[in-house]
């Protein structure tokens, strides 16, 4: 059986669509820290500089989704959803001047997801 | 006694060059009150073309400005910090509408540090001086400070007022022009700022650009234009203005951050006095500004032999938090400042209590009634867990702790510096050495001992780890905004006889 850390909504993959129209090829950066930052962050693919401490967690429709190794190491136990609510966040990720932004619903993995995921 | 919400004009353009205009591409973005989500005002959505002619103004202006004297430069300083002291009511209302937090925080810590900011560096640069050192009897070393030109900054939304008021007035100090980007959500007081001292600073001195990340603030942190960006905000946008500034090989200082430990040692429980309460409350700080501060004291850990007793007094007084119409001055705690972050805290609050841990105090929104029932509030929330849980290691900046125990020093460290970021802690004892050893072992960049949450200027502040680099607060955040000429003068008469 196959397992997958990350997800996303539909609501989510309609914003995600119409950035692609807009920017191409994009990928997610998940953040942390400080005002806007926990939350998941969108480019253009190419944007970021990405290297072997970037742990990519899955594709969602297409798109990378990549954590900081430091961050995963406090987060490999949890299931990722990304989802999307109205508001402003301020970050450079690409969907807020739609109004909207990304965030994360967590949850725990189930035992079986934990034994073949973090093995 | 309770105010009510300011008025305000339909739309703010950006103020570049000495004059509020209009945005080139003629868009505006709504900013609301997270109070009651009403409309406060539109402002400037710009874009490049808008972030090219700040920049062009910021150019055309530091030459003249760079060369101004310090006493010059002091004495303008000193007189933003009057007009906004002579405002100061104002500012702090606006503020409160715009970020959400409770009146008596904007009247009582915003506006009155921010006043203080401005007067410290204006001091600063009336006292400080280069150096000069004699070599040798015939060859002198002579240090000059000189700006560095044009300085791009961008803040966030917590403490609109203040975190300008940390970033231009060193920049302004040392003699460069600023173009400063306020967060979207909080454009209002920089706005306000900008309307009381438009005639104070030569035209292109200072600059603010109003808009969206991606439109804006990418443009500007990555203008060749520019010659050194200062952010304030979290790890991944710092991580891409440090990549934009490497293009133009542009210095930058980062404050990314932290999940401050608060840590309590059995001592302080040794009476019932005036300490005691002290240290309770500073537990209880992590609802300060609603949580949402980069230094939050979000971890408590507390020694297991005063666990249960100290906790329970913790409780109570987080239970006492008052919640309520934040323009109130009986208000304790407000809004959070916009849906997102609203939404982002349930759902870290969800998988703390996913996670097993105990809620001891809130865990829910907060419902208010009448007109605020459309605002972003939540219940100050205690989570009983352990450090490994995603709730003691991430950044929540919401009104929510991570409460664990502790058996020994040894303990309290290892558990205090399990964590990505080191810019603030606290350490609360009656016991001489660990007063001293503890804070020294934390790898953070502030400590606050048998206090917390205090920012006086004259007191560095910057973070270790991925918190962060640069010490705002202090003269020596004017070396970050400045370069050093070095004048190597030979009163050697003789040549050297090579050729």
């Amino acid at each position: 059986m196959e397992y997958e850390r990350v997800a996303i909504t539909e609501k989510a993959i309609e914003i995600l669509n119409q950035l692609k129209v807009k920017h191409g090829k994009l990928i997610f950066h998940q953040s942390g820290g400080c005002c806007d930052g926990s939350a998941p962050m969108v480019f253009e693919e190419g944007d970021m500089y990405l290297d072997e401490s970037d742990i990519l967690l899955g594709q969602l429709e297409g798109v990378n989704y990549y954590m900081n190794q430091d961050q995963f190491e406090y987060w490999k136990h949890t299931h990722l959803t990304v989802d999307i609510t109205e508001g402003r966040g301020s970050s450079f990720s690409l969907e807020i001047p739609l109004g909207v932004r990304f965030i994360i619903q967590s949850r725990i993995l189930t035992e079986e997801e934990n034994t073949v995921l973090n093995k | 006694m309770s105010y009510s919400k300011p008025t305000f004009k339909e739309k703010y353009g950006n103020f570049i060059n000495g004059k509020f205009v209009d945005p080139v591409g003629g868009e505006y973005f709504e900013n609301r009150s997270p109070i009651d989500n009403s409309l406060i005002a539109k402002y400037a959505r710009s874009q490049k073309e808008d972030v090219d002619n700040a920049v062009a103004a910021a150019n055309a202006a530091k030459e003249a400005w760079g060369n101004t004297s310090a006493a010059h430069r002091a004495a303008l300083l000193n007189k933003v910090a009057d007009i906004i002291d002579a405002n100061l009511e104002e500012f702090a209302l606006v503020e409160t509408c715009d970020n959400g937090k409770a009146i008596r925080e904007t009247l009582n810590a915003d506006i009155p540090l921010s006043i203080d900011h401005w007067r410290y560096f204006a001091a600063v640069i009336r006292a400080e001086e280069g150096s000069a050192t004699e070599l040798d009897a015939n060859t002198l070393s002579m240090n000059i400070k000189e700006p560095l030109g044009v300085i791009a900054q961008i803040i966030p939304w917590n403490f609109p007022l203040l975190m300008l008021s940390w970033k231009m007035p060193p920049a302004l100090a040392a003699g460069n022009c600023v173009i400063l980007k306020p967060a979207e959500q909080t454009p209002s007081t920089a706005t306000l700022l900008m309307e009381k001292i438009a005639a104070v600073f030569p035209p292109g001195v200072i600059n603010i650009i109003h808009g969206f990340g991606p439109e804006a603030g990418k443009p500007l942190a990555s203008h060749s234009g520019v010659n050194k960006v200062a952010f304030t905000g979290e790890t991944t946008t710092g991580q891409l203005i440090m990549q934009y500034a490497s293009k133009n090989l542009n210095p930058v200082t980062m404050e990314l951050g932290g999940k401050s430990p608060n840590i309590f040692f059995n001592s302080v429980m040794d009476e019932d006095d005036a300490f005691l309460d002290k240290a309770i409350e500073g537990a209880v700080l992590f609802a300060f500004n609603q949580g949402e501060v980069c230094t939050c004291p979000s971890r408590i850990l507390v020694q297991e032999d005063i666990y249960d007793k100290f906790m329970e007094r913790v409780v109570a007084r987080t239970k006492a938090i008052n919640q309520t119409n934040p323009y109130d001055v009986n208000c304790m705690m407000g809004a959070q400042a916009s849906n997102d972050q609203y939404e982002k805290i349930l759902s870290y609050i969800k998988i703390g209590k996913d996670e097993g841990a105990k809620v001891l105090a809130g865990g829910e929104a907060c419902k208010l009634e009448g007109e605020f029932a459309n605002g972003y509030y939540i219940q100050p929330t205690i989570l009983e867990g352990h450090n490994k849980m995603r709730v003691f290691q991430e950044e929540i900046f919401g009104p929510v702790v991570a409460v664990t125990k502790f058996k020994d020093e040894a303990e309290a460290l290892e558990i205090a510096n399990d964590t990505l970021y080191g810019l603030g802690a606290g350490v609360w004892t009656r016991d001489a050495h660990q007063l001293y050893q503890i804070p020294r072992a934390i790898k953070a960049g502030r400590v606050w001992v048998n206090c917390y949450h205090a920012y006086p200027a004259h007191a560095p502040f910057g973070g270790y780890k991925k918190s962060g680099f640069g010490r705002e607060n202090h003269l020596m955040m004017m070396n970050y905004y400045r370069q050093t000429k070095n004048m190597l003068i030979s009163y050697d008469k003789n040549k050297l006889g090579f050729f």
